[in-house]
């Protein structure tokens, strides 16, 4: 079947997800074969979903760890003395 | 997402509710990153969210005995992170706002990509730039509460359909179409500007990583 752009964009997340079945993405590597829209809309939806699995673009703030495990630290010891206290 | 092995995990578990507690700080370490990201995309303050993040550890730590292991430890931590996160949110913005459980799903809306016409990739070059990153961070606080839960949980923290659905409270179905939208919002955003710095054209695939 010939898919429109229209189609193809309804489709693009979960194409991308892997999870559309065989005939439908057959049908959307034909479109994308001869429709360079498409396949640019496809390739900067791909970058996008890269980029934000990189661990550069959604950073930590500096010292978060080191405050985080301060905390639990802290935690454990009162939890410690609760125990003790009993 | 790099996540400890299941048994291992379950071992530590069982072993850190044994008494051997400092294992916590091990069995939280992978995990540290996913519970920030997770307050960030509900409370978008940096301060806050660290805040909730420690609350959301340390409340992991307290009710560690109530885990189970029917849901993955991770999906477990992620709830225990929305709630914190919900908790936070209904407190700066009052009873009277409604609680993001209730939004109403958007049916208005234009969510087709913007189609582009005088490139077809974005070159390597142009991810690897500071400010496709700060527009990219931009974009996602910007977009709609049920939009960005959806998205961060599974694109930054790569969680299934499933777990992202459980994690939510919502349906798979659901995290399917805010997916879709989500990422159909940013494609939309992103691509002006990445017309605007991306002048060399290569294909993403043509250099090496």
């Amino acid at each position: 079947m010939n898919l429109d752009c229209k189609h193809v964009w309804e489709h693009i997340s979960e194409y991308l997800d892997g999870s559309v079945d065989a005939k439908l993405r057959k049908d959307i590597e034909l479109h994308l074969e001869h429709c360079e829209i498409c396949s640019a809309i496809l390739d900067s939806t791909r970058n996008i979903l890269i980029l934000t699995a990189d661990d550069r673009t959604f950073g930590l703030p500096v010292g978060y760890s080191e405050r985080l495990h301060e905390r639990l630290a802290r935690e454990m010891e009162n939890s410690e003395k609760d125990s003790t206290a009993k | 997402m790099r996540q400890a092995d299941s048994t291992n995990e379950a071992g530590l578990i069982a072993r850190i509710l044994a008494g051997d507690k400092e294992l916590f700080h091990d069995l939280i370490r992978p995990y540290e990153r996913m519970v920030y990201l997770t307050l960030i995309s509900i409370v978008k303050n940096e301060t806050e969210a660290e805040d909730g993040a420690q609350e959301a550890v340390i409340s992991a730590y307290r009710h560690l005995a109530s885990f189970r292991g029917e849901a993955k430890f991770s999906t477990w931590l992620t709830s225990i992170a929305i709630n914190e996160g919900r908790k936070r949110l209904r407190k700066t913005k009052g009873a009277a706002e409604e609680s993001i459980e209730e939004q109403e799903e958007e049916h208005e809306g234009d969510f087709t990509p913007a189609p582009l016409t005088d490139w077809s990739e974005i070159p390597l070059e142009a991810l690897e730039r500071k400010e496709l990153r700060e527009a990219l961070r931009v974009a996602v606080t910007e977009l709609p509460d049920i939009y960005r839960q959806v998205f961060v949980l599974r694109d930054l923290q790569e969680q299934n359909i499933e777990e992202t659905a459980q994690a939510l409270g919502i349906n798979p179905g659901a995290v399917k179409v805010r997916l879709h939208r989500a990422r159909m919002m940013l494609q939309k955003r992103l691509v002006p500007f990445l017309k605007t710095t991306a002048p060399v054209r290569r294909g993403f695939f043509g250099g090496a990583l």
